[in-house]
């Protein structure tokens, strides 16, 4: 970690209670902040520390803990490196705070939360439009809980063809002796 | 190098007003998703005053096809046949940073000769995907001779791949921990004969298509992208290179052997469509020399292959990294969690036109005309399939 | 060729469409109309005539629904050169006779594939290339590209590979010149007699159906 990093980290953590901080590489360090504390957070690193370039913002399900973990990645173009913020919010109640006035690209990622995992975004633009999908009116699919493969059988599957269960069947011919048992 | 400080305050990219349809003044044109272009599926709706454009809205989501729910039920091997196929012009992306996030999560070093070889797989890729820019360029600009000559040559570092790798297209060579197989007899004589070829093309491309009036006339003036722009909107690339920053992660952050390759970063000042595609055709050189210094420099013998767990049943301990790499349109990202099973817990492809075909798009559309949309979305290179994956 | 089955179980239809995605006021902008089935000539030797013109130029329109169409372009240019066996691209619906499906069908894809064959003129037909449209191919398991291209409209030649090489593509449609000149390809006829069983499937996996039963 570099001394740029390091002090800038100590600061952080004086200033908004960041958590977790972790060096995923030398150029990628990741830390968690509240939902509360976050967008102060990357408006002071864009504004102030020239975290100027947003990567992505992207979502992790962490269904076992019932939380969505939202990360921003923001980079850095004079030292090169990289913070990964994760910003954990409760999954039944997925709200959080819009970052479309910050950055040109941030509604369209948000548009895709929204779509994607059910996150809403008050005052994002185009928020409730379709994205990707089309008409859907299942569960937002990338969820955990969602099954995208009985969802394609129930709803594309074949009418007259049999079909094995490729991931048992594999098992099965990589060891017939064990009856397809892998340990 | 120019760094920018900040953000500008005077750029104000909020949504526009909504356009009074039931005044009759305007029309509503799609453009797409049946497409003219090179640029895959994805639609523009037009708001038209007479022939400008006073709004345009992109609508993705034709090739959408859930790569990143499909790869959290695969394992680790098995996805390695799936991440080629998200960008179909530039699959190398895919696998090297599908197999370096896996490498840095396990902590496995590839070979020195296998990252030769990668590089040099990464950098023909690199060519063929820009040899098919120049001709959708100049075909979106109505000058359908290039297209003839630079699509059909891609078709022979098609070839040299074919030789190296296996497959045309969808390559599945750099898998996790190296590369698949060594390099064929003799096969830096035909890289060579295929460079010698290619350098004399561009010549020609230069001539016909560069200087061509038309072109020029169109070209110029189209799309400006001022550096002003680039932090905000998130412009990476040749898009914002031509713009005059001097970013590539080539060398600001170097993986692979690129440290030990000698070239320089390219820019530009005009950024208009003109400049970029003028900086794009620089870079296709730019690839050419890094290609033969790759057969040059590389080591003659060497491991492929990194010791590697039983793939069947491989175990990445819990971790979380982003590795990127420079493609031909910019920064191409993976984000991969892992969690200790034998499945991966969540992956996001970055891809540069995320933020190149939908805002940027959107907002240098508007005062254009129906004609030139075609042409500034190709200079933009924009490419669906990374958007919604 | 796909048997298709459970076709007897849907009740007789009436003669007109009801068109009933679209709004009150939109349906009188629209034609009610079944689409007619195509009755060959009633002299062999004319209808031969005509089959061997066919085959001989047909027009693919440029439509690359999937990856697989990005093989379509080293077959139009100088290398392959496609345009020797009379195949040329066009822009339009209206003008073109072969629907070349390149790879994966999204469901979104789907409803624009529907509504852009329904709109080209007899005779058409339809090829579609690699594993995807067959089977699902590397995306059997995905929520949102459908497993069988030939559930929802009716499809002349399969090409496989993923993704077919331009020497498969070049062979493929020689042998779709083949077919057309025996006067064996009957996919657009088959549409025509199995149209409701068609447009139940088609309705079926699109939610939003907010366009005509029959766009032309």
């Amino acid at each position: 970690m570099g001394n740029l990093t390091s002090a800038l980290l100590e600061r952080l953590e004086r200033d908004f209670d960041i958590t977790d901080i972790t060096e995923r590489h030398e150029r990628l360090t990741t830390f968690k902040v509240t939902r509360d504390h976050a967008e102060t957070l990357i408006r002071e690193l864009r504004d102030r520390e020239k975290y100027t370039h947003l990567n992505f913002i992207t979502c992790i399900d962490y269904i076992e803990d019932g939380v969505f973990s939202l990360v921003y990645m923001l980079q850095n173009y004079v030292t090169h490196t990289m913070l990964g913020v994760h910003v954990d919010i409760d999954r039944d109640k997925a709200e959080m705070t819009s970052i479309h006035t910050l950055w040109a690209q941030a509604w369209t990622y948000q548009r895709e939360l929204r779509e994607m995992y059910g996150i809403n975004f008050p005052g994002s633009p185009r928020l409730h439009e379709d994205f990707m999908l089309e008409g859907w009116d299942d569960m937002p699919p990338m969820r955990r809980d969602f099954d995208t493969a009985a969802y394609s059988t129930e709803h594309f599957g074949h009418v007259d063809r049999e079909s094995e269960e490729p991931r048992q069947y594999m098992k099965v011919q990589f060891y017939p002796n064990r009856g397809g048992d892998e340990e | 190098m120019t760094q920018l400080t900040g953000h500008s305050a005077s750029l104000d990219f909020s949504q526009p007003e909504p356009v009074d349809m039931s005044s009759g003044k305007y029309v509503k044109l799609w453009q797409g998703p049946q497409h003219p272009g090179i640029t895959g599926n994805m639609s523009l709706e037009l708001t038209l005053d007479g022939d400008e454009i006073i709004e345009c809205k992109t609508h993705v989501g034709y090739l959408h096809r859930a790569f990143e729910k499909l790869m959290e039920g695969r394992n680790y091997i098995q996805n390695f046949t799936v991440v080629c196929r998200i960008a179909v012009p530039e699959p190398a992306f895919n696998e090297y940073l599908y197999a370096e996030g896996l490498e840095q999560l396990s902590g496995i070093e590839a070979p020195e000769r296998a990252q030769w070889i990668r590089t040099l797989n990464l950098e023909m890729m690199r060519l063929a995907s820009f040899m098919m820019w120049i001709g959708g360029q100049s075909g979106a600009f109505g000058l359908y001779t290039v297209p003839n000559w630079t699509i059909a040559y891609r078709d022979y570092v098609l070839d040299l791949f074919e030789e190296m790798t296996g497959g045309r297209i969808y390559h599945m060579y750099m898998v996790p921990g190296g590369v698949r197989f060594d390099l064929p007899k003799d096969f830096d004589k035909r890289v060579k004969e295929v460079m010698d070829g290619a350098e004399k093309l561009l010549d020609q491309v230069e001539r016909v298509m560069y200087n061509n009036v038309v072109f020029k006339a169109r070209s110029k003036g189209l799309g400006i992208i001022t550096p002003e722009m680039v932090d905000p909107y998130g412009i990476v690339g040749p898009n914002a290179r031509a713009s005059g920053i001097k970013r590539d992660l080539r060398k600001d952050e170097p993986y692979l052997v690129y440290d030990q390759l000698d070239f320089d970063i390219i820019s530009g000042t005009g950024a208009d469509a003109y400049e970029r595609a003028y900086l794009r055709l620089q870079e296709t050189r730019q690839c050419i020399s890094l290609i033969r210094q790759c057969m040059d420099r590389m080591p003659r013998s060497g491991p492929l292959q990194a010791e590697m767990p039983n793939v069947l049943h491989w175990k990445i301990p819990p971790g979380e990294t982003y590795v990127k790499a420079e493609c031909t349109r910019g920064e191409y990202g993976y984000f991969m969690v892992t969690d200790g099973t034998e499945y991966i817990r969540r992956v996001f492809v970055r891809g540069p036109s995320y933020t190149h075909a939908i805002a940027v798009m959107e907002k240098l559309a508007v005062g254009t005309n129906i004609a030139d949309i075609a042409g500034l979305m190709v200079s933009l290179h924009t490419y669906p399939p990374e958007i919604e994956r | 060729m796909l048997k298709i089955t459970g076709a007897d179980d849907i009740p007789e239809q009436e003669d007109v469409l009801a068109n009933d995605g679209l709004s009150e006021e939109d349906r009188k902008l629209f034609s009610n109309a079944r689409p007619k089935k195509y009755e060959p000539y009633p002299i062999k030797a004319i209808e031969d005539f005509a089959n061997w013109a066919r085959a001989n130029s047909l027009w693919i329109l440029g439509f690359g629904t999937g990856c697989c169409s990005i093989e379509l372009r080293p077959l139009m240019t100088s290398r392959f050169d496609i345009s020797r066996f009379g195949v040329a691209g066009r822009p339009t619906p209206r003008q073109s006779s072969v629907f070349v499906i390149g790879g994966y069908v999204s469901v979104k894809t789907l409803k624009r594939i529907i509504r852009s064959y329904e709109q080209m003129q007899g005779p058409k037909f339809v090829v579609a290339l690699g594993s995807c449209p067959a089977n699902g191919g590397m995306y059997f398991d995905s929520y949102n590209t459908i497993n069988r291209l030939d559930l929802y409209i009716p499809v002349d030649m399969y090409i496989n590979g993923c993704m077919p090489r331009p020497e498969a593509l070049l062979h493929g449609i020689m042998e779709l010149q083949n077919d057309i000149k025996a006067g064996s390809c009957d996919g657009a006829n088959r549409y025509v007699e199995n149209f409701d069983w068609y447009k139940a499937n088609q309705k079926k996996i699109i939610k939003n159906w907010n366009m005509p039963d029959y766009n032309w």
